[in-house]
This record gives structure tokens, C-alpha cells and sequence, in this order.
């Protein structure tokens, strides 16, 4: 495989028992950048985001063919170790989801699950909430629930507590969903900023924030990758007609 | 204006019958315990607790029998606890709904409407006798344990279901491994409902007496080993009142049986706030 990409999908196909929710995908993604995957809904985008972690694996009676690299590492080889592809591809949910704990114990359950030690763990915490620009709003609260933040820290959190397992692909599926707009436009800030460190592909909740954040972009339309370029191609002169019928909003 | 009037009728009668109902258990619940307390309170000494039972039980305490109770119960609970939670997380995290999880839960359900003789008598033919482990501490244990798995099984698998299905895939999708999983996301939500079954089958345990009899004897001496064979409170309560022996002593070991019981609950509810608090 060629090393310029960091995510490959090579004729990946998905079904749920006998519905088929992803056709041949064929998709790259490069390193350092964000790569959106957008289209209506049901169009199988959860699926290829879950897919590329394996959280697919969870769901019962769930096949696929065809394969996804990293690295240029099969991760459905048999010897992939599952909770290793997990830490190194990241995700984050649509619904900011806590365990019932607090701030600080919900960033450091992952690092705890791989045996990092007490001292190391809290400058982990700090650095993974100060990525996620979470820092100074919760620094003096670390230790109550967090059930009680806003809507937006809730999302950051969730980020940050991706980012404390240090990975190196984020997958984020519509994290927007459900914020106000200043807590979007802060989300979409520390996204960028992430970028420096990280692979990202979002699945964003619009096609305006797609073309807000995104380097490259993706168009899904039941379950088939229509079309694929530049964030700047794609929004602006689309290739395929259901394409540019989706951008101008004929349906969706 | 009719069908308002009307409403206003349902409205209140609803809630006058709701409030008997709450009212007519409370109201029960205080005349058992007032009758008992009543009678037996006023003459209960500290030493009472401290004294072994002399002739029968006509005089002395009831020091053994207190023993025996506190022995019996936490062999059941020691014994119980593990298998119940086990097999509950098996049922709800390792299989799908299958056959064998149909037949486990099937079986729990009739072991839970079994009455307690039955159990008496199971203990009795195969720990006492087919054992070999005689009337004893152990004997008896594991019946009640046999007989309070069910509803730890069920309050735990109860419990465990509460816990929404986001918390595994957050767990899964943080890198954690199935067993990561449970005890770190799963359980620590579902302990105060494990807790609470628990305590039910403490309960359960230290108010049993027709199993206990059949399984763990009736002896007054005092036990030294988990083979010796003992009587717990709620047997020797039987005892006292059943052959006429005295039934001061009976009402005192009454009131003794529930002052213990409103102390384990009080001090487990404390425990249980306080891990409710500290957690969130």
C-alpha cells in the first residue's frame, strides 16, 4: 500500500443481515487533514465511520467484504489487537455520552484500561482536556460529575477523552447534532486546531459545516460513494449531478 | 360543567384510595413491629445479647443464637453473591438471548417460587446427608444460598439492564476489553441495584426458619467450627413460642430479630448514599 495515505477503504462493503448499507467503497484518506463524509441520512456514513475502528464488530449478525488499511495495516486481519486499533483510531460519538463519573475519571478511563500509571495520568488529563480547549472552563471542577456541563463542554469532553489515548485518527459522526451555534463554532475551532496532530474524518451535521472545516469530502448516497475531491471542488463545482442536487438542496 | 364535576369526582377518589392503600401497609407495618416491641422491649437487657441461652432457653440470652444467625447469613451470602452477580452478567453481557439463557432464566424463575421446606428438604438429603456435612453452619449456608441465588440473579440482571447500551460502546470504543467493559462501566452503575438484592436476601436469610431446621439443626451450644451445628434467632423464636418453652423470651428474641434487621438496613442504606454520592 502506498505510505502517502493514512486511511485506505478498499472495496468495502457492509451489510446488516441482509440489507447491504455500504456498495464497494473505494476511499483514501490522507494524513493531517479533515476528510468529511456527508450525504442524507441513512446513506450509510455511521456505518463506514464504525467500520473503520471496528465498532461495527458489536453489532450482531453484521458482515463485511473487502478491507480497510491504516498504516497500511489490515485492521480485519486476525491479528490485529482490537484494543490497540481502537486507541489509534479514536471515536466520538454523535450524543456526548458520559459514564456516570466524574470529569477527570471519564478522560482518564481509557489511559486507566491500558495500565498508565497515577502520576503520568493526570498530565494526560491536562493535556488531553487543554487540546480539546476544555481546560480552563473545568480546571477547577475536575473532580464533579460530568453530567453537569453544557451541551458543547459535554462534546469537548468526549474529545478530550479520545484525545487521552493519544490516537492518531479521530472519527467523529455529526458531533454538532444537538449544539447551539457558538458551541458548534468552538467545536469546529478546536477541530482545526487538532488537525495539526491528527487524521480527522467528521461526519458533519451540515454541509455548511462540512465546508467550513473540510480539506477533502466525501458524498454518500445509499450506501455508494458518489463522488470524492477537494472540499473546494466538490461544494462549489460538484462532478455528479445527485451531487450538486444535494448542495443546492433539491433534497435531503 | 357535568363532566368537570365528574372529573373532579375521579380525581379524588383516585387519590383517596391511593392514600388508603398507603396508609392501610403502613398501618400494618407499625402494629407487627408495635407488637412485638411492646412486648418484648421493656424487659430486653444489653446482657441479653451477650448471654448464652441457659435450660432451653427459659433463661440466660440468646448469644448463640445470634451467632448462629450472623454465621448462617453471611455463608449464604458469601456463597450466593458471586454465582447470582456471575450468572446474571453471563445472562446479560456474554450471551444473546439463546436457548441456554432461556433455560437458566426459566430455572431461576421456578427456584424463586419454590417455598423454603422444599429447599429444607433438598439441603437436608444432599449436604446433611449425601455429603455427609451433618446439621451445620455449612449445611445450612448453602441452602439459603441455593434459595437466595434466584433473587440475586434477578435483581442483578435487573439492574444491569438499566445500564443504557452507550456506556459498552463508549467503554469498547475507549479500548477496552469485554471484561474492562463490565467491571469498569457496567457494574460500578448497577452496584447499588446488586446491593439492593443484597440485602433483600440477607433478609431473607435471617427470617428463614423451616429450611435452617431441616439443614442446620436446632442446637443451643455454641458453634466452633462451620460443621457445629447451630439455631439462628428466627428458629429459636419458633422454638420458644411453638412448645410453650416462654414466651417472654420468645418476644424478646423478636424484638432483638428487628432491632438487628433495622440496624444491617440503616447501616447498608448509609453505605450505599455515601457510594452513590462519592461516585458522581
Amino acid at each position: 500500500m502506498d505510505r502517502e495515505n493514512k486511511m485506505v477503504i478498499h472495496q468495502f462493503s457492509f451489510f446488516y443481515d441482509s440489507i447491504q448499507a455500504l456498495k464497494n467503497i473505494e476511499l483514501s484518506v490522507r494524513p493531517n487533514e479533515i476528510f468529511t463524509i456527508f450525504g442524507p441520512a441513512r446513506s450509510g456514513k455511521t456505518t463506514l465511520l464504525k467500520s473503520l475502528n471496528r465498532l461495527t464488530d458489536l453489532i450482531y449478525g453484521a458482515k463485511h467484504t473487502g478491507t480497510i488499511f491504516l498504516d497500511g495495516k489490515d485492521i480485519y486481519d486476525p491479528y490485529m489487537i482490537l484494543t490497540q486499533l481502537r486507541r489509534r483510531v479514536g471515536f466520538v460519538f454523535d450524543l456526548p455520552i458520559h459514564l456516570p463519573i466524574s470529569i477527570y475519571e471519564n478522560v482518564a478511563y481509557g489511559p486507566k484500561l491500558s495500565g498508565k500509571n497515577k502520576k503520568s495520568l493526570s498530565e494526560t488529563v491536562e493535556k488531553a482536556l487543554r487540546s480539546a480547549a476544555l481546560w480552563e472552563e473545568v480546571k477547577d471542577r475536575l473532580h464533579t460529575s460530568a453530567l453537569r456541563l453544557s451541551g458543547g463542554q459535554q462534546q469537548r469532553l468526549c474529545i478530550a477523552r479520545i484525545l487521552a489515548l493519544e490516537p492518531e485518527v479521530l472519527l467523529l459522526d455529526e458531533p454538532c447534532s444537538g449544539l447551539d451555534p457558538i458551541s458548534t463554532a468552538s467545536i469546529e475551532e478546536t477541530l482545526i486546531q487538532l488537525k495539526k496532530d491528527y487524521t480527522i474524518i467528521l461526519v458533519p451535521h451540515n454541509i455548511q459545516q462540512a465546508s467550513r472545516v473540510a480539506d477533502r469530502a466525501g458524498f454518500f448516497l445509499n450506501g455508494e460513494l458518489i463522488e470524492e475531491g477537494s472540499a473546494y471542488q466538490i461544494f462549489t463545482k460538484p462532478k455528479k449531478k445527485q451531487t450538486e442536487d444535494y448542495i443546492t438542496g433539491r433534497f435531503g | 360543567m357535568r363532566s368537570n364535576r365528574f372529573r373532579f369526582l375521579t380525581q379524588s377518589l383516585a387519590k383517596t384510595l391511593i392514600w388508603a392503600a398507603a396508609l392501610s401497609t403502613i398501618a400494618v407495618m407499625i402494629l407487627i413491629l408495635l407488637q412485638i416491641l411492646v412486648e418484648g422491649l421493656p424487659d430486653l437487657r444489653f446482657s441479653f445479647f451477650f448471654e448464652s441461652p441457659k435450660s432451653m432457653g427459659r433463661e440466660g440470652g440468646i448469644l448463640t443464637t445470634i451467632i448462629g444467625t450472623v454465621a448462617l447469613t453471611l455463608v449464604a451470602i458469601i456463597v450466593a453473591t458471586p454465582l447470582g452477580v456471575g450468572t446474571a452478567i453471563f445472562l446479560r453481557e456474554y450471551t444473546r438471548e439463546s436457548r441456554i439463557s432461556r433455560v437458566i432464566r426459566f430455572g431461576t424463575d421456578c427456584l424463586a417460587g419454590v417455598p423454603s421446606i422444599i429447599f429444607g428438604l433438598f439441603g437436608f438429603v444432599f449436604f446433611v446427608i449425601f455429603l455427609n456435612m451433618g446439621w451445620s453452619i455449612l449445611s445450612g449456608g448453602l441452602t439459603l444460598a441455593a434459595m437466595i441465588l434466584p433473587t440475586i440473579i434477578c435483581t442483578t440482571e435487573e439492574a444491569i439492564k438499566t445500564i443504557p447500551y452507550s456506556y459498552r460502546e463508549v467503554s469498547y470504543s475507549l479500548g477496552g476489553t469485554k471484561w474492562q467493559t463490565v467491571t469498569r462501566a457496567v457494574l460500578p452503575s448497577a452496584l447499588p441495584g446488586i446491593f439492593t438484592g443484597i440485602i433483600l436476601s440477607v433478609g431473607r436469610s435471617i427470617g428463614e426458619t423451616a429450611a435452617i431446621i431441616l439443614t442446620a439443626g436446632s442446637s443451643l451450644v455454641m458453634p466452633t467450627s462451620l460443621f457445629s451445628p447451630i439455631r439462628t434467632m428466627a428458629v429459636h423464636f419458633y422454638i420458644l413460642a411453638r412448645e410453650g418453652i416462654s414466651m417472654e423470651m420468645a418476644y424478646r428474641t423478636g424484638a432483638t430479630l428487628i432491632l438487628i434487621v433495622l440496624f444491617v438496613n440503616t447501616i447498608a442504606n448509609f453505605l450505599l448514599n455515601r457510594y452513590i454520592r462519592h461516585r458522581i
